[in-house]
């Protein structure tokens, strides 16, 4: 049941990222790339991270894909015209990347014998409880930088956002 | 088998990962690249939580919580800079975009 969950959710993650890197048009690859958040989402399920998982859906899917729909639709961008890319890249590129992703594989199943696997309810340290708990105490310092954080991102957003006032 | 092994997870987000860098390589429109870098930070959450279940302890959601936060500050700070130079130069080509170049 669950490699079922997880192989349904994978393919749908995977096809999904395909699809954001091959599409043309930016709404499409937006459209896509909530598709991989959501099944990320209840991938996070599966491991046991129920407070992450809500926080995917609604900073993730909600949040930050509305905010980039949000812009194309402002900027009201168009399909990419594709013209001279750079001739490193076109020879290189999908060799170099393969190879990179072949070396994660190889290190990953290398490392990972098949002794240590994931079942639904194996772990039960990420509830809301939990995370609080750790992000009150041990994290406090991070917790309150992050604020700080934020603010300088609003501000600089409406800085540069701005229309010029003179 | 009822249970999927920990590095069918791991993969997955290196291939998550690879997707995204190839999208930030090869794609040409901003926006694109953008959330290609989305992408990218989304795999690594899924690489923390997936140590945090192995090691089960709740640090690594900490930090894909963390992880989360800086994407949400990066989203805005760089979709303002996107507006930016869409206003100033009227392209959303990242080829056109090159002053630092010559």
């Amino acid at each position: 049941m669950d490699v079922i969950l997880f192989l349904v959710f994978a393919i749908i993650a995977v096809v999904c990222a395909i699809n954001v890197v091959v599409q043309t048009h930016p709404i499409s690859s937006a459209i896509s790339l909530i598709g991989v958040m959501g099944s990320l989402a209840v991938l996070y399920l599966l491991l046991g991270a129920e407070f992450i998982a809500a926080a995917q859906v609604i900073v993730y899917a909600g949040a930050i894909m509305v905010l980039f729909v949000f812009v194309i639709m402002l900027l009201n961008a168009g399909a990419e015209t594709r013209k001279g890319r750079s001739f490193m890249v076109q020879l290189l590129g999908v060799p170099l990347l393969i190879g990179l992703l072949g070396l994660l594989a190889y290190f990953v199943q290398r490392l990972y014998l098949p002794g240590v696997t994931v079942h639904f309810g194996g772990f039960r340290g990420g509830t809301p409880l939990d995370i609080g708990r750790a992000l009150f105490t041990t994290y406090l310092l991070p917790f309150e930088v992050t604020s700080i954080l934020i603010l300088i991102a609003i501000l600089g957003a409406i800085v540069l956002a701005r229309k010029e006032m003179d | 088998m009822t249970e999927v092994p920990i590095s069918w997870f791991l993969t997955l987000s290196a291939v998550l990962f690879v997707l995204g860098v190839a999208g930030f390589l090869f794609r040409r429109n901003i926006i694109t690249v953008f959330m290609s870098i989305e992408l990218m930070l989304n795999a690594v959450n899924l690489t923390f939580i997936t140590f945090s279940y192995q090691l089960k302890r709740v640090n690594g959601h900490l930090f894909a919580f963390f992880v989360m936060v800086v994407a949400a500050a990066e989203a805005a700070v760089g979709l303002a800079i996107i507006l930016t130079i869409f206003k100033n130069r009227g392209t959303l080509n990242i080829d056109d975009v090159d002053s630092m170049k010559n």
